[in-house]
């Protein structure tokens, strides 16, 4: 690849003509680019997946609520679904969707407003990680011993 | 050698200083943000009263809301969840829709579809958070009286 640069005087008595190398990118990476294929790509991808799927939870989770003020019986009809097993496994997935969206959506706001975090937003990708981890070794023993053993009371 | 250049000759902005308008896609920028830093506290808050303390989702039913709503702290907490959430969720399916559905038409329906969902649930909502009544059946029970 070439590319050529002319400079011209004014009067366009003197014309120098030179040409110089276009710097090649580098593929040393495999997809090796700054944001495709890496963190910054896949925070993003599953930023957008657990919204989507937050959202819709969201939409039936109020209409669930609703059922509250029609009658006791009604509500707990409703709310009985939610504790079999299957529900008890989609409720795990939806905590692990929020507190990701959680963790990620604050990474997002320290790398808009913190050059250290812009410059560190790989390494704030990880903490995300990581934290994510932590926080679903807590949550999920608690929960699936509850969706899976009857109240003591 | 040295150049003169004129000065353009129309300014940036009109004759006339122009009428700035809101800018409404800014205001979202900032309301994703503050909403999503307050729900982050309120989401934790509601998961780890419901879904880890106490018997978890085992004792979530009408008498455990109503035993929540009998103070407004919790009216409040979940009013404010609902209003935030639903508006946050909104805007970013607003986003996606925008990112992936060219067709002017799919795109447009989406959108009002969007609005009208999370109007309709706020007001279902916000009904349902303030008019609840803790004590329907048994007026004798302790926070009833």
């Amino acid at each position: 690849m070439h590319c050529s640069i002319r400079s011209h005087n004014q009067g366009g008595l003197f014309v120098s003509s030179q040409t110089i190398e276009a710097p090649k990118p580098k593929l040393s990476r495999r997809g090796g680019t700054l944001y495709r294929g890496r963190e910054g790509m896949w925070s993003w991808v599953l930023h957008r997946i657990t919204g989507v799927a937050i959202f819709f939870f969201l939409l039936v989770h109020i209409l669930d609520s609703v059922v509250l003020n029609i009658s006791p019986d009604a509500y707990n009809a409703v709310i009985g679904t939610y504790k079999n097993p299957l529900l008890g496994l989609g409720e795990s997935a939806l905590v692990a969707a929020i507190v990701f969206h959680a963790l990620n959506g604050l990474r997002i706001i320290a790398v808009d407003i913190w050059t250290w975090a812009t410059r560190n937003q790989r390494l704030l990708f990880w903490i995300v990680v990581v934290l994510w981890v932590v926080l679903m070794a807590g949550f999920l023993p608690v929960h699936l011993h509850n969706v899976f053993t009857e109240p003591k009371h | 050698m040295s150049a003169t250049i004129d000065a353009p000759r129309t300014p940036a902005s009109g004759s006339a200083p122009r009428k700035r308008r809101t800018n409404w896609e800014k205001w979202g920028w900032i309301y994703m943000r503050v909403s999503g830093v307050l729900l982050v506290i309120l989401i934790f808050g509601h998961l780890f009263v419901n879904l880890v303390e106490g018997d978890g989702i085992k004792a979530v039913d009408w008498a455990f809301v109503a035993g929540k709503w009998a103070s407004p702290f919790w009216r409040i907490w979940d009013g404010l969840m609902l209003w935030l959430a639903l508006i946050h969720g909104g805007n970013g399916m607003r986003t996606l829709v925008n990112d992936y559905a060219h067709n002017v038409t799919v795109n447009k329906l989406l959108k009002w579809g969007i609005l009208l969902a999370v109007a309709i649930l706020i007001v279902l909502g916000t009904y349902t958070v303030t008019a609840f009544d803790p004590c329907p059946t048994d007026p004798t029970l302790s926070f009833c009286k």
